[in-house]
């Protein structure tokens, strides 16, 4: 889904040979409106192995810092040079849970979306 | 070994927002691959899942310069990249080192473009190409290829009361490729990251043409749930149907080998619908001749690898 207004360009402003001069602007395509099933993490679980992140086919789970509020709580976590979990990007999770498959400490598991919702049926 | 939390502070290549089917290992292979080299990488795309889904216009998940010409000739494409590079550089206009690198499925590399790749192996232009291999045209709605295994359904191998499923063996690229005498040929499954990227690492670290087949499950054509990508690749490692090789230079290595967990080709079917006609009794002999079929290429790299 597209979250905001793309004026249609008229061919005068398309670049020569249709060129996307932004790299990487796939990512205000908001993929995440795909999602039945939503990825949830327990950081009490989590050993910040980033298993999780490398086979994550939408590079919806972010890498963290030391001071990433959603790192895992098993184990040492403070140097810098490493990542931690960073918490997931909801914006462009499809809900694969490939990450809660691949868990070898199963701290992810995954809920469907209308556990979210409130009685309106919005999140 | 790589480390994986050191691997995550590392830039992306490729970023989200793609429209790949939820679950497909393809990006996964992506994103692990382009990042075993520190050095700029130029990306050229055969036509396929990967390409049409990562660069719907007017978007690109793509951080690197991409390029897709058609169909049957991205090797072609990323040779004319190459060389072109080789004269600038001579010439004393770009000074960086750069890697060039190439992304195409089974239908690209085993049927549509194998000439091309032929034509720029034997040239030994200076890149790595990376098949992903998803068994069939699974972008155009699941097509047999040379790639898809014996006995699987697809459009165009249907199952029916004389035919049952895709009558020929699965062509075998790799051994292909590595007649062409090229310094770097490896076999490599998404289930097995270490082992992939050590690959990926070694294939650009490689002076002329190297080339990795990556098997890609596929969700909507393989027909099984999202989650269990890895699992599927895992599996087709652990029945030898996918074995994990290398060869460098003529020398071939084998990198798994699972021994006494050498699980039957049936565990690895039977999780996939386009195998199900597979489990009923009368059908047992396809399995058994894909059985065999599996035990004897499983063999032969086996005894390639003792020399």
């Amino acid at each position: 889904m597209v979250t905001e207004n793309h004026d249609k360009k008229g061919w005068k402003e398309i670049p020569i040979g249709g060129i996307i001069e932004e790299a990487g602007n796939a990512e205000r395509y908001k993929t995440g409106t795909w999602r039945s099933f939503r990825p949830v993490h327990h950081p009490e679980k989590c050993t910040n192995c980033m298993i999780c992140w490398v086979n994550c086919p939408d590079t919806a789970i972010k890498a963290g810092d030391v001071n990433s509020p959603d790192k895992g709580l098993v184990g040492k976590n403070d140097d810098p040079n490493l990542a931690n979990f960073g918490g997931f990007d909801y914006e462009h999770c499809k809900g694969c849970g490939i990450c809660a498959a691949v868990c070898p400490t199963k701290a992810i598991d995954m809920h469907p979306e209308t556990e979210f919702l409130d009685k309106e049926g919005e999140e | 070994m790589v480390n994986l939390r050191q691997l995550a502070k590392k830039e992306e290549r490729l970023g989200p927002g793609h429209r790949m089917c939820p679950g497909c290992p393809q990006t996964m292979i992506v994103r692990l691959v382009t990042k075993a080299t520190d050095s700029p990488v130029v990306v050229a795309n055969a036509t396929g899942c990967l390409e049409v889904s990562t660069t719907i216009y007017p978007f690109s998940a793509w951080r690197v310069p991409w390029i897709h010409n058609a169909f049957e000739n991205s090797a072609a494409t990323i040779s004319g990249v190459e060389a072109a590079y080789k004269a600038l550089k001579k010439k004393g206009k770009i000074d960086k080192d750069v890697k060039f690198l190439v992304f195409a499925g089974d239908g690209g590399t085993y049927d549509i473009g194998l000439q091309s790749l032929s034509g720029a192996l034997e040239r030994g232009h200076n890149f790595v190409y990376v098949c992903l291999d998803n068994e069939g045209y699974m972008n155009t709605g699941i097509q047999r290829s040379s790639a898809t295994p014996f006995g699987a359904w697809t459009n165009t191998s249907q199952v029916g009361s004389i035919l049952k499923g895709k009558q020929e063996f699965k062509k075998d690229l790799t051994s292909v490729v590595a007649s062409h005498h090229i310094p770097y040929v490896a076999q490599a499954s998404p289930s097995n990251v270490q082992d992939l990227f050590k690959k990926a690492k070694k294939a650009f670290e490689t002076e002329g043409p190297a080339f990795i087949n990556v098997l890609a499950p596929c969700v909507p054509g393989w027909k099984y749930p999202s989650e269990q990508s890895m699992e599927i690749a895992r599996l087709a490692v652990d029945s030898c149907f996918w074995p994990l090789y290398e060869i460098e230079n003529g020398k071939y290595t084998l990198n798994y080998d699972p021994g006494e967990k050498k699980i039957p080709i049936i565990k690895w079917l039977e999780k996939q619908k386009r195998f199900r006609h597979l489990l009923k009794p009368e059908n047992q002999h396809i399995v058994e001749k894909l059985q065999q079929h599996v035990d004897a290429m499983w063999e032969n790299i086996k005894r390639l690898s003792e020399n």
